[in-house]
């Protein structure tokens, strides 16, 4: 087999095997699997960076083998591939080292660990699937891996939360397969390609296609947090905070957020979507999810409901740029993707510090924590700041491009739509950022845990840190080769001018 | 020729019987004995169906044969269970309690 | 060589069967390992003689039909006999340490055990219509004496239940055999394929007799309400053995007979109406399995439910191109070797959890996620499969019936398929709700050995694997087939 049929291969095994080790350890072998775990993040990340090099190259690695009649088995790295796949194994080791330390102490972590790596080894399926048939397969891992883990406490509000959450994406599930099944009956096995496959079909076909498309949209949207399908994200809340991490910066909205983007771009090509007045309307959902999630976020008064609904309104900005009929939208949704996970992890990052180290959950404790825990407070400001767009930030870039694109395309309302939204993004962050560093401690923190000399464990510290420089550098260095910035262009590139 | 058919339709009247009593009846042991009725019938038909001019044909014979044979299996598999349902519950029907089956089982 | 082969897989069942008649449990757990290593073997090596060569009729000891007993080995039957080798086995290694052997009782288990087997093969292997006749009673038989194993008076009077529907069914096919008999004297399916011009009333008789006996015996709802007593009660083992592969037997004979026969005695509102049954087993098996209080018996009528699909066969094989009518066939099959994995997978791991909690009772497996992780574990990817969810065998099936379903027009049935998945996921998600909520006061599990624990895991990761080497196990059923070898048998 050569290499390039290998490394996607490997890509997926690194964490699939870990997780089966980490199953069958003991439950009483803490050290061994935190080893464990964090060697197989190191390879995968190793695997991604070398996969990632050679997409840049334009080696092709793909693998297919035939799983159903008519149906293949098919992972291919191509620059879209990349970009999700790179987040997530930067994330993962990230949120590994952040669980080791959140979890100490806490019973069931073999199988909260065991499902992590299922989790992510789901993702790494869903970013390198080559059809719709293997995206599907990987989706629906996702959904089954992640339910452990959000009903991990055992608390009758985590079972409720579950059940939420299993309804609804399962649901979707059903819903994405009727589109898949549907579109496979019509077209055979389609595999992703830059341009779409329906450019110049049969205009008897189109009101079918049409509809496909709404099906398939509205499956994916579950996960991407869609209105009015975003209903379990809020109350997903109840799992723990590298879960929460995981659901909102790095494997199931992005899921979702990804899977539009593969339908959008490889299955119906963005012209033959325009031509079929499909974006449109998608636009308009997503602008309105923005606005709504935004609104909703003002009146959360428990710190992880109002990262959730931001969420809701974040993750739309990348279907936003996708709908923006034009290469440089197009660009702003994609490195959307990256930058809204590296942003959004650190806020989770934060509000687990908060929860762990103080026992802070609400937004009305945390008037003064900025003295007790400088350090997680200064990431949480910066991210903060990154959401709402200040220059050089991340959220600025995204921004920027979004309306570069919006312009492009001559949608001046999404301008508006912006704007909008990031003074809303200021008027429900900016005041949690206020009382963190200038109101004074009013009461003793409802549940305080000391570390020696650091403000909480290093195991806790240290992966906001990270995340934090990384948003800064990704926008102060949005214009080098290797930003994520440069490689949304590279693959935009690619699916403009095949 | 029409005696064949007498037989048979003779077979078909018996399976009726059987069948009726077979739904209708309560007492375990009269089901048995319904299904013995639709057993039989069966085979006569079988029998009665399958004369082809020359003379009779052995196959026939020797199903009913076998299929006599399964039915004593059966039957005598029945007529276990009937006794020591009888005698620890003292009821000769099924139709008693509603939830049949549904206690714990295994537990 | 071959007929080495097919002795083998015959005769060994019945000769274990009467051996371990003599001896008690214990001494039988040893002499059925080895049996079953033997049928082991000897399926795999029909499978691969199959894959070689194509498949062949076989007439048994040399007897020719009518009176000898033909046997037709093809793809699908060697697949089939291998899949019983797979569940059997593992029920049987299962059972060896679930079953207390002090009971006296129990020496009868592996009797009833072997006969089973030994009527499975014969099932999948018959060739004439009266054959099948014997095996199914042999089958039936069997099945309840291991039901009622035990003896208890609930046992006992789902064992009843459960014969008269099976003795009712076997009954009302064997009629349908003796008309078939009485018009073209031979009871070789090949032959009255051959001899079969048009649909006379006496023959669509003949053939509803035999649907309804086959749909009685499997369990097609409305006609189920035997099964989920008999399945619930008996220990989990049989349950697993039952719901595998006993009520499989049955569909396997109606489908054989509905794919030689049915073009020309069928109708397009039989095969609907087989179809709606189908779809409301599906979808009040499946409800039912919601609302039950019992672990067992939510297991049991999910298998109800399970077996709804099956009859979709009818539908999607009747008057439609022959590429949807072989995607029909082949995601029938699947869920077939599928359910019949995950089934048996979910029973064991059930056994294992009863086992542990000491209660039948959905609710009081709180807590067992600490204690019992694997078994859990084990049921919850046999539940995947259930649902159909990707990459399992389930979901194979699943696809190729979506796919057949829309090929043919008939999109009546993607509504069913897709809504009986969402009903399983209900189903199974009720346990694992059950089993994830935590406790602070019961730590008072029981521990099963680690054998039980491994055997569910197996059948749950083949029952998942499947979906993956989907294609390589369709491949077999397209093997060619010597067709003049059928004229050598039936002179």
């Amino acid at each position: 087999m050569s290499a390039g049929a290998l490394l996607p291969i490997l890509a997926l095994l690194s964490s699939l095997l870990a997780a089966v080790v980490i199953f069958a350890l003991p439950e009483t072998s803490h050290r061994l699997r935190t080893l464990v775990n964090l060697l197989a993040a190191l390879l995968k990340l190793g695997i991604v960076a070398v996969m990632t090099w050679g997409v840049f190259q334009g080696i092709d690695f793909s693998v297919s083998f035939t799983m159903l009649p008519g149906v293949r088995f098919m992972l291919r790295a191509d620059a879209l591939a990349m970009l999700f796949a790179g987040l997530s194994a930067l994330l993962w080791l990230l949120t590994t080292i952040y669980a080791v330390g959140y979890l100490e102490d806490s019973p069931n972590r073999s199988r909260f660990f065991g499902f992590f790596s299922l989790c992510v080894a789901s993702t790494m399926g869903i970013a390198l699937a080559g059809n719709l048939f293997t995206f599907f397969l990987f989706y629906e891992m996702l959904t089954l891996s992640t339910y452990p883990l959000v009903v991990h406490r055992g608390t009758e509000k985590a079972l409720q939360a579950g059940r939420n959450y299993i309804i609804y994406t399962l649901g979707g599930g059903v819903v994405l397969l009727l589109g898949i099944a549907w579109l496979h009956g019509l077209a055979g096995d389609l595999a992703f390609r830059e341009t779409g496959h329906f450019q110049g079909s049969d205009p008897a076909l189109h009101g079918q296609l049409t509809l496909i498309f709404v099906v398939l949209i509205a499956g994916l949207g579950v996960k991407a947090g869609m209105f009015p399908v975003h209903g379990w994200l809020p109350q997903a809340m109840v799992a723990p905070a590298p879960v929460s991490a995981l659901l909102h910066a790095v494997a199931v909205v992005k899921a979702g957020a990804f899977g539009i983007v593969r339908v959008v771009y490889d299955i119906y090509g963005i012209d033959f979507a325009f031509a079929l007045g499909l974006l449109q309307p998608l636009a308009w959902l997503a602008a309105f999810t923005i606005l709504y999630g935004s609104v909703r976020a003002l009146t959360q008064i428990d710190l992880k409901r109002r990262l959730a609904f931001s969420t809701i309104s974040q993750v739309s900005y990348i279907i936003l740029g996708v709908t923006l009929f034009g290469p440089i939208g197009t660009v702003g949704g994609l490195v959307h993707l990256l930058h809204q996970g590296i942003m959004k992890i650190t806020l989770f990052f934060c509000a687990g510090n908060y929860a762990e180290t103080l026992g802070v959950h609400r937004v009305d404790e945390l008037d003064g924590a900025g003295a007790r825990m400088p350090a997680t407070s200064a990431a949480f400001t910066l991210a903060v700041l990154g959401m709402i767009g200040v220059p050089p930030l991340a959220g600025f870039v995204t921004k920027w491009v979004l309306g570069t694109g919006a312009l492009a395309a001559s949608m001046e309302w999404v301008i508006l739509v912006l704007l909008l939204s990031s003074l809303l993004n200021a008027a429900y962050f900016l005041p949690i950022v206020y009382r963190l560093w200038f109101s004074p401690v009013v009461a003793p923190w409802p549940a305080e845990r000391r570390w020696g000399r650091l403000e909480t464990s290093a195991w806790l510290l240290w992966p906001p840190l990270v995340t934090t420089l990384m948003l800064i550098l990704v926008g102060l260095l949005a214009a080098t080769a290797f930003s994520p910035l440069s490689w949304a262009r590279l693959i935009v590139v690619r699916m403009y001018l095949p | 020729m029409s005696l064949n058919l007498l037989y048979a339709l003779a077979g078909v009247a018996l399976c009726g019987i059987g069948l009726a009593g077979f739904l209708l009846l309560n007492h375990l042991l009269r089901r048995l004995l319904a299904f013995n009725l639709l057993g039989s019938g069966v085979f006569l038909v079988l029998v009665g169906l399958a004369q082809h001019g020359d003379g009779p044909d052995p196959v026939p014979q020797a199903l009913v044969l076998t299929g006599i044979v399964v039915a004593i299996a059966a039957t005598a598999l029945a007529i276990v269970l009937i006794r020591r349902y009888f005698h620890l519950t003292g009821r000769t029907s099924l139709d008693t309690g509603n939830n049949a089956g549904d206690g714990g089982g295994e537990s | 060589m071959s007929q080495w082969l097919i002795a083998g897989l015959l005769f060994t069942p019945l000769a274990w069967a009467a051996l371990s008649l003599l001896l008690g449990f214990r001494q039988g757990r040893w002499l059925s390992w080895l049996g079953m290593a033997i049928q082991m073997a000897v399926s795999l090596a029909l499978w691969f003689a199959v894959m070689e060569g194509g498949g062949f009729y076989y007439a048994l000891g040399g007897w020719n039909a009518p009176l000898g007993i033909a046997l037709r080995v093809d793809g699908l039957a060697v697949t089939f006999v291998l899949l019983t080798a797979a569940v059997g086995t593992a029920c049987g290694l299962h059972a060896g340490v679930y079953l207390d052997a002090d009971k006296p009782w129990q020496r009868y288990f592996w009797p009833l055990f072997w006969f089973l087997w030994a009527g499975l093969n014969g099932v999948w292997l018959g060739a004439d219509l009266f054959n099948l006749y014997v095996s199914l009673e042999l089958i039936s038989l069997s099945a309840v004496g291991l039901v009622a194993l035990g003896g208890e008076a609930a046992a006992l009077r789902a064992a009843l239940r459960y014969l008269f529907a099976a003795l009712l069914g076997s009954l009302a096919y064997l009629l349908g055999v003796a008309l078939f008999y009485g018009r073209f004297g031979t009871l070789s399916l090949a032959v009255i394929d051959q001899l079969l011009v048009g649909g006379e009333p006496a023959l669509i008789v003949a053939l509803l007799l035999m649907l309804a006996g086959l749909a009685l015996k499997t369990a097609l709802f409305p006609l189920h309400a035997w099964l989920p007593p008999a399945h619930g009660i008996a220990r989990s083992p049989v349950s697993a053995l039952l719901s595998g592969l006993v009520i499989k037997a049955s569909f396997y004979i109606a489908a054989r007979l509905w794919m030689e026969l049915g073009d020309r005695l069928g109708s397009p509102w039989l095969a609907q109406g087989m179809g709606v049954l189908g779809a409301a087993a599906v979808i009040w098996g499946s409800w039912l399995a919601f609302c039950q209080p019992h672990l067992k018996q939510v297991v049991a009528y999910s298998s109800v439910a399970q077996i709804g699909y099956l009859f979709l066969l009818f539908p999607l094989t009747f008057a439609v191109a022959e590429p949807v009518s072989l995607l029909a066939q082949q995601g029938i099959t699947l869920q077939v070797i599928s359910h019949a994995l995950a089934k048996a997978a979910m029973f064991l791991a059930a056994g294992n959890l009863i086992l542990s909690v000491r209660s039948n009772r959905v609710k009081a497996l709180a807590g067992v996620s600490h204690f019992l992780p694997f078994s859990l574990f084990s049921f919850g990817l046999a539940g995947v499969s259930l649902m159909g969810l990707p990459p399992t065998g389930g979901f194979a099936a699943k696809w190729l019936l979506l796919q057949a379903s829309l090929a043919s027009g008939q999109w009546w049935w993607v509504v069913v398929l897709l809504l009986g998945g969402v009903l399983a996921a209900a189903y199974v998600f009720r346990i694992y709700r059950a089993s994830f909520l935590e406790v602070s006061n019961s730590d008072d599990f029981y521990h099963p050995p680690q054998s039980l624990e491994a055997i569910p895991m197996i059948l749950a990761l083949l029952a998942l694997g499947l979906g993956l080497v989907a294609e390589p196990v369709l491949s077999v059923l397209a093997l060619p087939f010597e067709v003049v070898a059928a004229e050598a048998v039936h002179p």
